[in-house]
């Protein structure tokens, strides 16, 4: 039972007014895109020991889709942050290395 | 035209706080930039109130300004204004990206009252309801039971919850149980 | 012979005497009693028969470990199955049953397994039902299911009422004994939010039973100085009664409070479901003390010493009148003496100990009780009950040096910490090798969500033992005369060379009936690791989930394994602490309140109409209204064939409406759907389809143009909440600079669908808006004024009438309903339901979400290609769509189906082809989406998906039945009803 801060609101949400939303910052692939690509953005996904990035929406609460990154062994919660970035803040990953040093996760280190 | 009905006529039930049902009453939904000058001055234009902080409410009589999302206020108003109000907004705001929604017939509006209501609504979200953190003013979506559901603390007996129209009967029963007597929990005495 | 003793009983009040029945005996207690207390002050010892043997069993301890004194509880619309003796609290009138024994708790036809034991060995489940297979249905599952369980279930609905409630404080302190009492203490102190709880009607724990001096006061007055100091700080709250039941992610704990266990009568709800939110825990729980395994320590009369003492002290009851302790430490002393100075004899202090020396040990010396150490039990004595113990060396075989009668036997293996609350969420033990237990690890505390420790243990539970380490421990400023108790001598098996016959009478567990020669089976048959084991010998897998046994039975199978304790380790804790009720867990969620139903505005009226109701998500819709007598089906066919005929009306205010607003919502909305929406005109309705990134069909539904900037999407009943969802988040995590706003204006309309050849002339009778052909085509919308209501009217049809659909606030919804019904009087208008609105669709071939898709069908498997735009660069589910296996031409489409005999397929039937798959199974084709009978057409009508189907038309093919038989088909177009459209274009 998570509580999740929300960078919109600043509620500090439970879980329960919260809904899960996948792996953050998959980058969309549309018509372009060869089979190869268009198959990994559909369905290959991280699954991380460790630091993981993902996107919850506060839905039972101000409605705002955000980014919590988050350890999957001590669930601890390194940062939450806007969904409208591309990848997540600088010091949000400075933060990251001071706890887990040498984490990496895709190209984000 | 007929008389606006309420989902449930105007129900009540006594426990060890009473749970009523209000009757119509106007909201609007407005979205757009909450921190542009023109919001502010169209919520001023219509219903003489500043906009309200972050999960806030600012009130004057009938007429209410509540923080819905960092995008989005909810406006009340007496139900038969809400639609002038709905209009005005929208020609204030004009050239101005935004959505006006007269939306006062989809919520069910209930009021719960007494010194202890708020441990009946502390049965239902998991919100931090406590006195220190839910404040006389405060306004907050959150979750009752199964249902969504915004809770405005009036002042300190006298709370008012939304929900929308179709789960009114749900929401009635569920505030009638959590005040059951009997139930009372004694964790914030008065 | 148990009894109540004349005088003491510190929680008694022998004012008020209570009542009970017990096996249908009439029995008297005292307020104050616990159930168990109560019966030993009648004289029951017998208290329940053990699960696996149907041995006879008494109660062996005094709290929430018990694991034998298991009772039906209550009865009717109150009864409760399994409820601990040791924790119910008498009333006046409980009634109570022992479980677990046919025909009755002195003479039990089950006890045969008793001597058929050792055909009954561990792993016995697993060894015995492989084969054959058949024996499984016939002979050993029925078996096994009727002697599986304990209790009875009940069978009336529970008479009463649960709730959650959802607490947020800064610190929460599980345990009211001293050191949860001064944890909490120093927290308020701090000045934050504190809730104390504890799982006893008492505060105090086991400080005021077990003596010595704190602060030159005794113990009880401690406490209740304590307890008054705490009550009138206005940052704490107390709560007795009321269980920490488990500890999870990010401080959340659940607690267990019971309100009305104690006095069924109250009003109120029974139990409380506390969701806590704090920020620090303070386990507080105490310890739980372990037997010894012996021969014949499962016999009634055999306790543990510490819960002799309790019932000596808290309830003036003596288990028996000469009572030999048997020891490997201090603790045990204070129960002679606790024995002693109620007047009861102790013939004995039997202590594996060779020459242990303390104040205590010398105390009981001084009182003239005979202490013999370096000794051991070889057996008990007596068959039912104890009559006597053979005395042995610890060091032995067991070769008997003397037999001491008693009736009853207190034994002590040692103090276990109560580490199931710190371990609920990842705390890890550590191995104390001279005390003999686990213990939490402060260095690998529970971490939350800062990844700093929120779990803190305190007392007994963080292995402090003595009363003057336990204040230490949790910070208190008192201070306890300390005492220096000799040294524990860990002792797993007694005597220590046992040899077979004796081990096989040595219970671990003694309600799943696992003794050491079961573990010992399990380590010889290769079990090294605990969880095996544990599911193996079914150790500590019953309702009391192993807290006497655990810690005995790892020790056990290190030895038999050769390995030390810790590597051992110990199984899983796992939450709830003690069981908790279905009832609280539940909590309001219970009869009307299970789940929200929606209800739409014209909802009473469909009530008192006749609805048949079908529940459509959380909405409850009028399958059909049925007229008095009138069938189900009848009440459908008549709705159909008016609706054809004459007029039918239709609540559709279910359906979602969202509004779309903004300079880029046309281009969003040309992202949304498969088709263009930005190109629509104001004034104008199109159908669209929604489609995930997947490809597939998740939504359809018209969009109606409003203004420049405004569109307003119609969705599925179900699918409103989720496509506004949907919406946003493509708004808000990939398009976020698109300037768009949503809103979901559902609720704020009531829809009412006037469907029918004569629905103008209803419409024109009410009045006041142009709905002639010309001033309104199909697929238009317009608002306007009707029979005095301000309305919005869209020109869509979804059965192939000429159709309106009439949009009014919720707030007239049931007016304006009321008056179309008036004004349809004469044009023979009737409601229709969604099964009449089912057939009317699939007669034109109208797709329905949810019966032509189920999450892997693509608009193109449903012949919509004119629904997808081939302008359009992009939408989302294009490049999907484009995927090989997408544009497969072996894939199922959907095509119309008649039966050659007329007859109606059944729903989901599956289309045979020839052969059979690399499973052995029959090959299929194609299968069933929708089927109907059509009253209008007099036959059976179906749509499926067939494996080509389209090149396929006038094709006959055959479809199985689940009665084995086989129906055949001919494939034919999905349009059975004027197929060129002319009775909704008049």
């Amino acid at each position: 039972m998570l509580i999740l801060h929300c960078p919109y609101c600043g509620v500090d949400a439970d879980e329960t007014e919260l809904a899960p939303g996948g792996e953050a910052h998959l980058v969309r692939r549309g018509p372009e895109a060869s089979e190869d690509a268009f198959h990994d953005y559909l369905f290959v996904r991280e699954n991380p020991r460790g630091v993981h990035f993902e996107r919850w929406r506060h839905a039972a609460g101000c409605g705002k889709w955000f980014h919590a990154a988050r350890c999957t062994v001590t669930m601890e919660v390194f940062g939450t942050y806007p969904a409208q970035v591309t990848e997540p803040p600088a010091d949000l990953l400075a933060a990251i290395s001071a706890k887990r040093p040498g984490w990496r996760w895709r190209d984000f280190t | 035209m007929s008389e606006p009905a309420s989902a449930l006529g105007g129900a009540v039930s006594e426990g060890f706080a009473r749970v009523e049902e209000m009757p119509p009453r106007g909201m609007i939904a407005l979205r757009g930039d909450l921190g542009s000058g023109a919001v502010k001055a169209a919520v001023k234009d219509a219903l003489s109130l500043d906009l309200p902080g972050t999960w806030r409410a600012t009130d004057a009589g009938e007429a209410a300004v509540c923080w819905m999302a960092p995008d989005e206020l909810l406006l009340m108003s007496s139900y038969a204004q809400a639609p002038e109000i709905a209009r005005k907004l929208g020609h204030f705001l004009a050239g101005e990206h935004h959505l006006v929604a007269d939306m006062s017939d989809a919520r069910s509006l209930f009021r719960v009252t007494g010194l202890d209501a708020r441990e009946a609504l502390a049965k239902l979200t998991p919100a931090d309801l406590s006195p220190g953190a839910f404040t006389p003013g405060t306004f907050r979506r959150t979750r009752l039971a199964q249902v969504p559901a915004a809770i405005w603390m009036r002042d300190d007996t006298v709370f008012e919850v939304l929900c929308f129209r179709s789960a009114a009967r749900y929401m009635f029963d569920l505030l009638t149980e959590a005040a059951a007597r009997g139930g009372e929990v004694g964790f914030w005495p008065d | 012979m148990s009894t109540r003793l004349a005088k003491g009983g510190r929680l008694l009040n022998r004012n008020r005497a209570l009542d009970f029945i017990f096996n249908g005996r009439h029995m008297r207690g005292f307020e104050g009693d616990t159930l168990a207390s109560a019966l030993l002050g009648e004289g029951q010892v017998l208290m329940g028969r053990s699960f696996k043997y149907h041995r006879p069993r008494g109660v062996v301890a005094s709290g929430a470990e018990e694991p034998n004194a298991l009772m039906n509880v209550g009865e009717g619309a109150r009864f409760e199955p399994n409820q601990r003796a040791t924790t119910q609290e008498l009333y006046d009138g409980l009634r109570a049953d022992s479980q677990n024994h046919w025909p009755s708790l002195e003479f039990d036809v089950g006890v045969v397994n008793n001597y058929a034991a050792r055909f009954l060995p561990a792993g016995f489940y697993y060894k015995t039902f492989m084969q054959p297979r058949a024996a499984w249905k016939h002979l050993f599952e029925p078996v096994i299911r009727k002697s599986a369980g304990l209790g009875r279930v009940p069978k009336e609905r529970d008479a009463d009422r649960y709730e959650h409630f959802h607490a947020h404080v800064d610190t929460l302190v599980i345990g009211g004994g001293l050191a949860g009492l001064t944890a909490a203490r120093r927290a308020a102190d701090a000045g934050g939010t504190v809730l104390l709880i504890e799982q006893t009607a008492h505060w105090g724990g086991r400080a005021p039973v077990d003596g010595g001096r704190i602060g030159g006061a005794d113990p009880e007055g401690w406490v209740k100085n304590a307890v008054q100091e705490l009550d009138v700080k206005d940052n704490v709250r107390m709560r007795t009664r009321c269980m920490g039941a488990g500890i999870y992610d990010h401080g959340y704990v659940l607690a267990y409070e019971r309100l009305t266990d104690h006095a069924p009568d109250a009003d109120g709800p029974r139990h409380r479901l506390w969701k806590i939110r704090a920020r620090q825990v303070v386990v507080a729980t105490g310890a739980i003390e372990r037997p010894l395994s012996f021969a014949g320590n499962d016999l009634p009369g055999v306790m543990l010493a510490g819960a002799v003492r309790d019932y000596v002290v808290n309830w003036a009851v003596s288990p028996g009148d000469r009572t030999v302790i048997v020891t490997n430490n201090d603790d045990a002393y204070r129960t002679a003496l606790a024995l002693h100075s109620a007047g009861l004899q102790v013939p004995a202090v039997i202590d594996a100990r060779t020459a242990p020396q303390s104040a205590l040990i010398q105390q009981v010396r001084d009182a003239g009780i005979r202490v013999e150490t370096g000794r051991a039990i070889a057996s008990v004595k007596g068959r039912a009950r104890v009559t006597g113990v053979a005395i042995t060396g610890q060091a032995g075989e067991g070769a008997v040096l003397e037999e001491i009668g008693c009736d009853a036997v207190a034994m002590s293996g040692g103090w276990s910490p109560a580490v199931h609350l710190w371990s609920h969420c990842g705390g890890k033990l550590v191995w104390d090798e001279a005390q003999a237990f686990f213990r939490p690890d402060p260095d690998r505390a529970p971490t939350g969500a800062d990844g700093a420790a929120f779990v803190r243990v305190a007392g007994a539970a963080n292995g402090a033992m003595s009363t003057a380490e336990v204040l230490a421990d949790a910070g208190a400023d008192a201070a306890a005369e300390s005492e220096t108790p000799a040294p524990i001598l860990p002792v797993w098996i007694m005597p220590q060379g046992a040899g077979p016959e004796l081990r096989a009478k040595m219970w671990l567990d003694y309600q799943n009936d696992v003794k050491v020669s079961d573990v010992q089976l399990a380590a010889r048959e290769g079990y090294e690791s605990v969880e095996h084991t544990k599911r193996y010998t079914t150790l500590g897998m019953a309702t009391d989930q192993g807290k006497l046994s655990n810690i005995n039975g790892l020790a056990v199978l290190s030895n038999a394994l050769n390995a030390p304790i810790p590597e051992v380790g110990t199984t899983t804790f796992r939450p709830p602490y003690t069981p908790i009720s279905f009832g609280s867990i539940a909590g309001e969620a219970r009869g009307d309140l299970f789940q929200p139903l929606r209800r739409t505005a014209m909802h009473d009226w469909h009530s008192i109409n006749g609805a048949h109701w079908e529940p459509v998500g959380q909405w409850r819709r009028p399958y059909c209204y049925r007229r008095g007598d009138e069938s189900v089906e009848d009440a459908v066919m008549r709705e159909v064939k008016n609706t054809r005929e004459a007029v039918g009306l239709l609540d559709a205010s279910t359906l979602g409406k969202i509004l779309v607003k903004g300079p880029d919502a046309g281009r969003f909305l040309d992202m949304m759907y498969t088709n263009m929406m930005s190109s629509l005109k104001v004034g104008c309705c199109r159908y669209g389809l929604m489609c995930s990134e997947n490809g597939f069909l998740i939504d359809d539904g018209v969009v109606a143009r409003l203004s420049e900037d405004e569109w307003l999407c119609h969705t599925t009943t179900g699918g409103a909440d989720a496509i506004h969802a949907h919406m946003e988040e493509w708004l808000q995590t990939e398009w976020w600079d698109w300037q768009v706003f949503t809103a979901n204006l559902t609720e704020q309309y009531a829809q009412i669908g006037v469907v029918g050849p004569r629905a103008r002339e209803v419409l024109d009778l009410l009045g006041g808006m142009d709905l002639s052909k010309d001033a309104m085509p199909f697929m238009s919308w317009a608002n306007g004024t009707l029979g005095g209501f301000d309305v919005r009217v869209f020109r869509i049809s979804f059965s192939g009438e000429l159709s309106f659909e009439i949009a009014v606030k919720a707030a007239q919804g049931r007016a304006l309903w009321d008056a179309l019904a008036l004004a349809g009087r004469e044009f023979g208008a009737m409601p229709y339901g969604t099964e009449a609105l089912h057939v009317l669709r699939a007669e034109k071939g109208f797709i329905m979400i949810g019966d032509e898709t189920d999450g892997t069908v693509i608009p193109q498997d449903l012949g919509l290609n004119w629904a997808i735009s081939k302008k359009k660069d992009d939408y989302i589910g294009k490049r999907a769509q484009a995927r090989a296996h997408m544009t497969d031409p072996d894939r199922w489409k959907l095509v119309g189906l008649e039966t050659l005999d007329g007859s109606v397929l059944p729903d989901g039937a599956l289309a045979l082809a020839e052969g059979e798959n690399a499973n052995g199974q029959r090959r299929t084709q194609g299968r069933v989406t929708s089927t109907y009978y059509s009253p209008v057409l007099g036959r059976g009508i179906a749509m499926g998906l067939v494996h080509r189907g389209p090149d396929r038309m006038g094709e006959v093919i055959r479809f199985a039945r689940l009665d084995g038989t086989e129906v055949e088909a001919r494939i034919v177009s999905t349009v059975f009803y004027d197929p060129d459209g002319e009775k909704q274009n008049v």
